[in-house]
């Protein structure tokens, strides 16, 4: 396959190995916060292939894990509605809420359905009229101008049963919150897809304020190897800066087109993240222009206080303060089959990479 | 709260495991190991006797449609038991309202297979349900074979042993991806035809010529994560796996790619693996290529001692890691 076998191959990814190995002096850990990147990690076998002095830590850039119990519980609300469809992502219907998940009240009769696309979602809205569709709206830059084109779409065709329920979120302010809180890390590798979205140019304060490293990676096992080895030299000549690694996709500047979809249709406001608790201008709400498809806002409802496990470390996971093998309830309780903390239901979940492919090590 | 059944118990991975050996053979009473088909002996004789029943969606698929794959299904879980498939019955259950003329490719279908594969259509039921109680067309189908003396021993994994070849006979995925494919809401429209054939012909010539063929089972749901994992249930040894050396054809490693699927958890319909004995894999490798079947036959790993209880994969570039347990849904009423 080209483009992706050139970034596979066996000699570059030993000789960048061999490289870092050279180059490291002493220890350094980075953060991947893009969940991508740690499901690219794993899946490669990339910690196999790094030194013992390079430590990589899990941060908060998985959608699913970091969306907050609060939005599971108001999913599962509406999907209890008998006039109610609920239309998402996958992953996102085996997340516990604080007494059930989506995928337990589709058992139950729900209709809740998968879709790869929001416009997918907008075909459901029109061949069921007689029914609400409430679109779940999860992810970072990255798949916040796909809801963005999905909802002027739905303006533009007139739909009034199309509702969007939004968790999506940016990732600077969490990047800082996790900085603020003296997470232990020399650098982050940083999220590839949103920069091609943003470009590269809003992570410079994470080099400018907070002197860490940034090394804006792609995602096959060349491009993170060599990600890590640009960190790497930036640490030992102490000169931290934003470096573009994912050439390929990703400039200063980015994508304007996608930028100005964002920006007509959402305005910045809190978010609340697994975790986290809620951190000031990191969501992604609709603006008063668009505001008849939310969801919250044309059918209101309050959930009660939410209910999570307290043993369960996954937001200490997010916030790179713990790994997922200092977890009590890992591969005991918590399970792909059976989660009980978001980290292990996505596919790009730090405890659910580390329970597939390490768990017998 | 009362459990209720979920897609993922019908999914081939854990959970159906559980969902199968928790309730229905524990009631019955069937022994460990679970086969591809019951091994039956009477009177002398050895009898394999299996049944499966069919629910893919859609029909009809770029390959072949849903009355091929319940012959090819049946025929294929009788040969990898080492059995001669012989008689198949055939059970309809079909939705008011379905076009007769749909009905007839079908059955002409399963006719040709049948004849083809050197078996026999010989008993089968019909029901009709209202419209809406069945989508569209279930079909069920059981086989019987004989298992020659020397064979038996084939779908138990009796004599696994460590430096054993794995061996697959051809590029796994294309079943999964063709159906896929098939389905509308995915958009994507693909030259990749679904594998589904019937393997005895092919799998007899490779038992004619070397008694060290020491386990076989067909790559279906759950895909080859899902049959490693079951060796090295029945085996209590590791399995070594070399990325590389895993065949599959670019258009699905492509959709893989880009739809973020795995291809060893893909399903297939005309694909095994076979754990050859380390004196005679070359021999049998070369007698699954010379078949048409088997022309792209790899070994794709062996049989190891150390590791037990573990699939380890090592990847293409060069990393190393375990191949997960196949766990969930994969793809719903993918055969």
């Amino acid at each position: 396959m080209k483009y992706i076998e050139e970034y596979r191959d066996r000699e570059l990814i030993l000789r960048l190995a061999a490289k870092i190995a050279k180059t490291a002096k002493g220890k350094y850990s980075f953060m991947e916060v893009c969940g991508g990147h740690t499901s690219a990690i794993h899946r490669f076998g990339i910690p196999s292939l790094l030194p013992q002095e390079i430590n990589l830590i899990s941060g908060p850039g998985c959608p699913v894990c970091v969306t907050g119990t609060d939005f599971i519980d108001k999913a599962i609300l509406y999907s209890q509605r008998a006039d109610v469809i609920i239309v998402t992502f996958g992953d996102l219907i085996r997340v516990p809420g604080s007494y059930s998940s989506l995928e337990k009240e589709k058992l139950k009769g729900a209709d809740v359905r998968i879709v790869f696309s929001g416009l997918e979602a907008l075909n459901i809205a029109r061949s069921n009229e007689d029914k609400t569709v409430i679109f779940l709206g999860i992810g970072f830059e990255t798949t916040a101008p796909g809801t963005a084109v999905t909802i002027r779409q739905a303006e533009e065709d007139g739909l009034v049963n199309f509702l969007l329920l939004s968790a999506h979120k940016v990732m600077p302010p969490v990047m800082e919150a996790l900085v603020m809180e003296g997470v232990n890390i020399n650098g982050f590798i940083c999220p590839g897809h949103v920069a091609a979205i943003t470009g590269s140019h809003i992570f410079n304060f994470l080099a400018e304020k907070y002197h860490l490293g940034c090394v804006v990676s792609g995602f096959e096992p060349a491009d993170i190897l060599q990600s890590v080895l640009m960190l790497v030299r930036q640490i030992n000549l102490n000169s931290p800066a934003v470096e573009i690694q994912y050439t390929r996709a990703v400039t200063y500047s980015g994508n304007s087109l996608a930028q100005n979809q964002l920006s007509e249709v959402f305005e910045y406001s809190d978010a609340d993240w697994r975790g986290f608790g809620t951190i000031p201008g990191s969501g992604l709400t609709l603006r008063k222009k668009y505001e008849k498809f939310d969801a919250e806002k044309r059918i209101p409802l309050s959930v009660g206080f939410h209910n999570e496990n307290p043993n369960c470390i996954c937001g200490n996971i997010l916030r790179g303060l713990k790994k997922p093998d200092d977890c009590s309830l890992l591969g005991k309780s918590c399970t792909p089959e059976n989660p009980i903390g978001a980290c292990m239901v996505s596919a790009e979940g730090a405890c659910n990479s580390y329970f597939k492919y390490y768990r017998n090590e | 709260m009362n459990e209720l059944v979920s897609l993922n118990h019908g999914s081939g991975g854990k959970q159906a495991n559980e969902l199968i050996r928790n309730l229905f053979t524990r009631k019955f009473g069937m022994p460990d190991p679970l086969t591809d088909s019951a091994v039956l002996k009477e009177n002398g004789f050895t009898l394999a006797f299996t049944t499966d029943s069919y629910v893919v969606d859609p029909l009809f698929f770029p390959g072949g449609n849903i009355g091929k794959l319940a012959v090819c299904g049946t025929v294929n879980d009788l040969s990898v038991s080492g059995a001669i498939p012989k008689y198949i019955s055939a059970s309809f259950i079909i939705e008011e309202g379905f076009p007769r003329n749909d009905l007839e490719i079908i059955a002409d279908s399963m006719a040709e297979e049948a004849e083809d594969a050197g078996v026999r259509i010989v008993t089968g039921d019909t029901k009709v349900v209202e419209k809406g109680k069945c989508d569209k067309l279930f079909i069920t189908t059981a086989g019987t074979g004989f298992i020659k003396p020397g064979y038996e021993h084939i779908s138990f994994g009796e004599k696994i042993r460590s430096g054993d070849k794995l061996i697959v006979n051809g590029p796994i995925g294309n079943h999964a991806i063709a159906v896929l494919g098939a389905r509308n809401n995915l958009n994507f429209s693909s030259s990749v035809l679904s594998d589904c054939a019937s393997l005895n012909h092919m799998i007899q010539s490779v038992l004619d010529k070397s008694d060290q063929v020491h386990f076989m089972r067909d790559i279906t749901r759950g895909g080859l994560a899902a049959v490693l994992y079951e060796l090295v249930r029945i085996s209590m040894k590791g399995m070594n796996i070399d990325e590389i050396s895993i065949p599959v054809d670019e258009p699905v490693r492509g959709l893989c790619e880009v739809l973020g699927f795995d291809p060893c958890y893909l399903a297939n319909e005309g694909k095994i693996l076979l754990v050859a004995g380390e004196d005679e894999y070359e021999k049998i490798l070369s007698v699954l290529r010379s078949h048409p079947l088997g022309v792209n036959s790899e070994v794709i790993g062996s049989v190891v001692d150390d590791r037990k209880g573990n699939v380890v994969l090592n990847t293409k570039n060069g990393g190393r890691r375990n191949l997960d347990v196949p766990s969930g849904i994969q793809l719903p009423r993918i055969c």
